[in-house]
């Protein structure tokens, strides 16, 4: 069964500032860490993607009727909290390893390696396949 | 023999056989298993210019014991083995093998018992099984199942090496085990076609036939164990629901429902022989559940039509089903045909009770609006599809019935 793990540029549980205000070597332990868990991922055998977004400043909104221009809104945005930063596609036996790796990618290292405790929203990924009995 | 589709087909046909004979050699799965894949892949990009070689079974049992060497040589603390390893390279021994047969089928059936061991989830024991003895590459596999080649290629050898841990030497299983082992592989194999068949729409040509590969499998299965009914029967299953395929979609790959199937575009020959394996291990009197399973598609496939449909010895299969097996699935399956013999109001009945056990499963909900919808109690069923449409984890079926719903809450508002 696949999930998709979503973060957003929400707070963060543990109210750390945002990662601009990060010491280097901070930013860079938790980069690795995020490398670190792709890996692991894969050769777990369950990594399908992993993608980080460019920040909300480079976020567009579309909106069309299908006839006329698309009407296009550049950012910023007053809710850019709740614009999606990154996402995880994966390939798991079980819901509850979905929510075992939620867990880890929450607890990526902020500022002084402390867990920065970013919420993680864990979907289900509708699926073609659907043993019968 | 030259077309690359024809030395696709004569390495898939061989590379079963190869593993078989380079582990029982070097009494190592895991480690021949990768040495195979690698010599499939040299003959794959061989072959087709140089030629195929006149004897492709020896080529490919040499090359991969080369390739066996070559990794125990670069691995110090496996020095024994590679004395073993090179001391068998250089014995090229082409012409008839030291198997029990020149077909290689006992290898295979210990490579099937193998594959889906019981240390292993269905997940890791599918993609093994299509390897090792489908002879698909991982890439093929990954394209599959949509993973990547890197993630597919750990899973199998996570499985490997499971396996390899499991300390089990290349034979079969105890005759004391068999029963229990071969159940397993029935269910991998069953899974595997599940899996093909859920996600097939028409002619993917970019995606491997998984049910295809299941019902190939089970065919090697079944000349392996030709006395075993309950492999006849998964096998007369899986050809009787592949016969349904062409008419299971639409052209824009949405659900029909069988009961809106066009039953002209079913496969007619698959039908002839599926009921005919089920016939004839039905005759054996030892009744399993695939054979029970497989009987009920045989009688669902011989009917001119759902209403004409037996429903009388439908229901009846479903309840020795359901003794059988306990499984609160076949209840529901039962509740429909119960439906269809005594009325809307009977299949209604056997659904209480049914959701302790299965929880709010978007599948009893579905079966509950359908047969509301049956009971001309159109409004509850409205509000079923919409609550089985928000439950189900499968995307056809979701847009199956959030549709049905609309059309039944449309006819309502008239």
């Amino acid at each position: 069964m696949r999930f998709m793990l979503l973060q957003n540029y929400g707070a963060v549980e543990s109210g750390c500032p945002p990662m601009t205000e990060w010491a280097p070597e901070d930013i860079k332990a938790h980069i690795e860490f995020q490398h670190a868990l792709n890996r692991e991922l894969t050769e777990r055998g369950e990594l399908v993607d992993a993608q980080g977004l460019a920040g909300p400043e480079q976020a567009r909104f579309v909106v069309s009727d299908g006839a006329g221009a698309p009407v296009i809104t550049d950012g910023p945005f007053p809710e850019s909290k709740e614009l999606l930063a990154g996402y995880r596609l994966v390939d798991v036996e079980t819901a509850g390893r979905a929510i075992e790796i939620a867990a880890q990618a929450s607890a990526a290292p902020g500022p002084a390696g402390a867990p920065i405790r970013a919420p993680i929203e864990v979907r289900q990924v509708l699926s073609a396949a659907d043993p019968e009995v | 023999m030259t077309s690359a589709a024809g030395i696709e087909g004569l390495l898939r046909e061989l590379a079963p056989q190869v593993l078989g004979v380079l582990a029982r050699r070097y009494g190592d799965f895991a480690d021949a298993e990768d040495a195979v894949q690698e010599a499939l892949l040299a003959a794959a990009t061989t072959w087709p210019a140089a030629g195929t070689p006149g004897n492709p079974l020896g080529w490919l049992i040499r090359v991969a014991s080369r390739r066996l060497a070559d990794q125990y040589r670069s691995d110090e603390a496996r020095r024994r083995r590679e004395e073993l390893a090179a001391s068998w390279s250089l014995a090229s021994s082409p012409g008839p093998l030291p198997g029990q047969d020149n077909t290689g089928r006992d290898d295979t059936l210990i490579l099937m018992f193998m594959c889906c061991h019981p240390s292993l989830t269905a997940a890791s024991a599918i993609p093994l099984t299509l390897r090792a003895v489908g002879g698909l590459t991982t890439r093929e596999i990954a394209a599959a199942f949509l993973v990547p080649e890197a993630t597919m290629a750990q899973r199998i050898s996570r499985a490997k090496a499971k396996v390899k841990a499991s300390g089990e030497p290349f034979t079969l299983p105890p005759p004391g085990e068999r029963a229990e082992r071969l159940r397993s592989v029935l269910h991998v194999l069953y899974l595997l076609f599940n899996e093909g068949y859920a996600s097939s729409s028409g002619p993917d040509l970019a995606r491997t036939d998984l049910s295809g590969e299941a019902i190939r499998l089970a065919r090697g299965l079944r000349a392996s164990l030709p006395g075993e009914p309950e492999v006849a029967g998964l096998l007369a299953l899986m050809l009787l629901t592949d016969a349904r395929r062409p008419a299971r979609t639409t052209a824009d790959g949405e659900l029909v429902p069988l009961a809106e199937q066009q039953r002209t575009r079913w496969d007619r020959r698959l039908i002839a022989e599926g009921v005919g394996i089920i016939t004839a291990a039905l005759q054996r009197g030892q009744v399993g559940e695939y054979q029970v399973q497989a009987a009920i598609g045989a009688v669902h496939d011989q009917a001119g039509s759902y209403a004409d449909t037996d429903w009388p010895e439908i229901l009846s299969l479903y309840g020795l089903l359901e003794r059988m097996t306990g499984n609160p699935m076949v209840t529901l399956n039962r509740a429909v045909a119960a439906a269809m013999v005594h009325g809307p109001g009977a299949g209604l009945a056997m659904l209480d009770g049914l959701a302790e056990r299965l929880g709010d499963h978007h599948r009893l909900r579905s079966v509950r609006a359908h047969l509301l919808e049956l009971a001309g109690d159109t409004a509850a069923a409205v509000a079923e599809f919409r609550a089985a449409a928000a439950r189900t984890t499968n995307l056809r079926e979701q847009r199956y019935l959030t549709t049905k719903a609309a059309i039944l809450a449309n006819s309502q508002a008239r």
